[in-house]
């Protein structure tokens, strides 16, 4: 079935232009101006709306399988959907950990057969995620993971991190590094700081993610492979990755939007919400980020999506579990940078679709371009909505955005040239 | 002034002494100071808090400040049931809420709250239509043992205003530190903190006080010492070599005594590591108001209880 997108303004990362976009067979067959289809053509009208490649999120968890009570993939392909999102990559600490090519399939499966999201699950890089032995990453290469990683856990060892970071490169792949000192990092809750001298919550110093970061860096520097460094949130992190760019290294990395967004001053509350890891930083740290976002420091934006049941957030702050949800808050949250004119339009497209397919090396998106598939999200720049526990499709309601009034929302999300989400 | 002492009477929770103003501190003082006399009575017992029930809920274990507390709400004639952690459900994995809410079903009229983990009480105050006292909740808030510092502080000082406190020890730690150091702020005290750097929070500035490099700083023309209690069985061996180094660099002895003003008084929560942080010529010299801190620790908690107690139900 064909689709025909109607004067809707085109970002590409270089580029904007009004244009209509037709639809053919799942790509993108031909961008003009006034393309005539008759009247046959499923249209969509675009005007004063804005069409940008299908968002694509390098970090999520979909807890399938295992821990199917916070979210499973047929409900985070919907959050995707609904958050603009057409590309997932899901971490590896499911329950059996994702550490072979049986489970990486079965979760590509899984989501194909829902036909709202491609996902690329990322492998774990030992087995168990217990920064032990390597995992079959070259199986799990082969049933389609792309990047390989124990996030949530830093792996201790800088031989184990090495062989790693060697092993992945030799089989075309890239390693995304959860960087975190964990002996620095002890029983910290929040960031180390005056808000946890306030709060009396114990902090953890950037410096637990700065010094990893610095091993992973140099770990790349002496195997040549390709690290990613996932949801850097601190000022210093930000220096040393592009000391690291600076000198050639190949290195590249991501921000969630909630370290752009919050800081630390939120836990005066003790809300468990605000509970993640790496914590919401001090303001400098989160003014920072937005620099690195500008000047491209920082190459990407990902969600690091961590639903949890409800009934885990409500418990003592110290007990409660890390994490946010974000898929469908990805687009209000950054669009608020361009509200602010910290980023335009065409960085917001490089930083959510274009860099993120260029790093996993997918060519077929990323672009709106003729011969493309056409996955594409449509967005509505100036709608205010209250972001609600009907709208949000996430088994998980872990977001102190939950009913909270947002703006800016991917009306359409297309998969393939289907519409899979309408808002 | 916008406080009204109306306000207070029938406050739903006291979680904090940074959620107080100065004139509210000031107020449970005064009212303390009313409810200290009755202890002195030959019948310790009035009739204010009669049946009222007051549920002792200690997550974490506590002798002293838990008997204070019983004592307190038995001279207010309130009927006192004590909930301790380790007999508790906690440990069959029931939450922190639904345990609040099953005894709320009891008709229980005032928690008295001590918890390990930060936040807890107010946590819980949220939670609850019982009105909550915290009694220690992690390493954020024990405000009743402020108050009754505060109170000893007043009987031996007559005033706040511009009198010099030092607190020593482990400051990062100390939840006592904290409600002391947010109630002193308002009260005008000045306040210096010294104690080992892996005691003290990285970055001090939201407490607004002088951070002292040794001992003899801390101590020069100070009006009150008080001296914190090394958690021994909790600080882990990174955060100090031995406590015979501790006693030498951090502690207080009479001779050290000598570097504050004559007429100084030392403090402590207790209970006191003798020859830690408190030599016993330190500790038992005339200085020393410790055993007035526990005493003046009733009249406090009965003030609060009373507050909280008085109009829940008529």
């Amino acid at each position: 079935m064909d689709l025909l997108l109607k004067g809707g303004t085109i970002i590409n990362h270089d580029e904007e232009a009004v244009s209509d976009i037709l639809i053919k067979e799942g790509k993108i067959s031909k961008i003009a101006k006034n393309i005539n289809t008759g009247s046959k053509t499923e249209t969509i009208d675009c005007t004063n709306l804005i069409i940008t490649p299908g968002l694509i999120d390098m970090h999520v968890h979909f807890r399938d399988p295992g821990l199917e009570y916070k979210e499973d993939i047929f409900s985070g392909c919907d959050a995707a959907a609904a958050g603009g999102v057409t590309t997932c990559f899901p971490m590896a600490n499911t329950k059996p950990v994702n550490d072979n090519a049986f489970l990486t399939l079965y979760m590509i499966d899984k989501a194909k057969n829902y036909g709202k999201t491609d996902i690329f699950p990322v492998g774990a890089i030992t087995k168990g995620m217990k920064g032990e032995e390597l995992a079959e990453m070259g199986e799990m290469k082969q049933a389609g993971a792309l990047a390989f990683s124990d996030d949530g856990l830093p792996i201790v060892s800088s031989e184990v991190m090495r062989r790693g970071l060697e092993y992945a490169s030799g089989i075309g792949a890239f390693i995304i590094t959860h960087s975190e000192d964990l002996s620095l990092v002890g029983d910290g809750v929040i960031n180390e700081g005056e808000i946890s001298t306030i709060t009396g919550l114990k902090g953890i110093p950037s410096e637990a993610e700065e010094i990893m970061i610095s091993r992973d860096i140099l770990l790349s520097k002496l195997t040549g492979a390709h690290i990613h460094i996932a949801h850097v949130s601190t000022k210093g992190s930000v220096d040393l990755i592009r000391r690291a760019k600076d000198k050639g290294l190949n290195v590249t990395c991501e921000a969630a939007p909630h370290h752009f967004t919050f800081t630390d001053e939120e836990l005066l509350n003790y809300d468990t919400n605000y509970k993640m890891n790496p914590p919401l930083r001090g303001k400098e740290d989160v003014e920072y980020i937005k620099s690195a976002l500008k000047d491209g420091t920082i190459d990407i934006i990902a969600t690091d999506h961590a639903p949890h049941h409800p009934d885990e957030k409500f418990v003592e702050f110290d007990k409660a579990p890390n994490g946010i949800i974000g898929l469908q808050t990805l687009v209000p949250l950054t669009f608020k940078l361009i509200d602010d004119g910290i980023i335009g339009l065409k960085e917001f497209v490089k930083l959510t679709s274009y860099k993120p397919a260029k790093i996993a090396g997918l060519t077929d998106r990323g672009e709106i371009k003729e011969g493309k598939i056409a996955d594409i999200t449509i967005i509505d720049t100036d709608k205010t909505y209250l972001y609600d526990d009907k709208l949000n499709k996430s088994k998980a309601k872990n977001s102190p955005l939950l009913g909270a009034s947002l703006q800016a929302i991917a009306l359409y999300t297309i998969k393939r040239g289907r519409i899979v989400h309408k808002n | 002034m916008s406080f009204k002492k109306k306000d207070l009477i029938g406050l739903k929770d006291l979680i904090g002494l940074k959620d107080l103003s100065k004139d509210e501190i000031l107020f449970i003082l005064e009212t303390a100071e009313k409810f200290k006399e009755i202890g002195k009575r030959d019948v310790k017992k009035v009739p204010t808090l009669k049946g009222r029930t007051v549920v002792n809920l200690f997550f974490e274990p506590s002798t002293r400040t838990r008997t204070s507390f019983e004592i307190a709400a038995k001279r207010l004639s309130a009927d006192t049931i004590n909930f301790s952690a380790s007999s508790s459900s906690t440990s069959k994995g029931e939450t922190l809420i639904d345990t609040i809410r099953n005894i709320e079903s009891m008709s229980a009229d005032i928690f008295v709250v001590r918890h390990a983990f930060s936040g807890s009480a107010k946590f819980i105050a949220e939670n609850t239509r019982t009105k909550i006292i915290n009694a220690g909740d992690g390493t954020n808030e024990h405000p009743t043992q402020a108050l009754l510092d505060l109170m000893t502080i007043k009987e031996h000082k007559k005033t706040f205003e511009n009198l010099n406190v030092s607190i020593i020890g482990d400051i990062t730690h100390s939840r006592v530190a904290r409600s002391n150091i947010w109630a002193m702020k308002k009260l005008g005290i000045n306040l210096k903190l010294f104690g080992p750097k892996t005691m003290l929070p990285v970055n001090t500035d939201p407490f607004g006080c002088d951070v002292c490099t040794n001992i003899e700083e801390a101590l020069e023309n100070t009006d009150v010492i008080m001296m914190l209690r090394i958690q021994m069985e909790r600080q882990s061996k990174t955060l100090l070599p031995s406590v015979k180094e501790y006693a030498k660099l951090f502690g207080l002895n009479r001779k050290k005594m000598q570097m504050a003003k004559k007429d100084a008084i030392i403090m402590h929560p207790g209970p006191i590591n003798r020859g830690v942080e408190l030599a016993s010529d330190a500790a038992d010299s005339p200085k020393s108001v410790i055993l007035n801190q526990v005493e003046n620790g009733v009249a406090v908690r009965m003030a609060v209880l009373y507050l909280l107690g008085i109009h829940n139900g008529g």
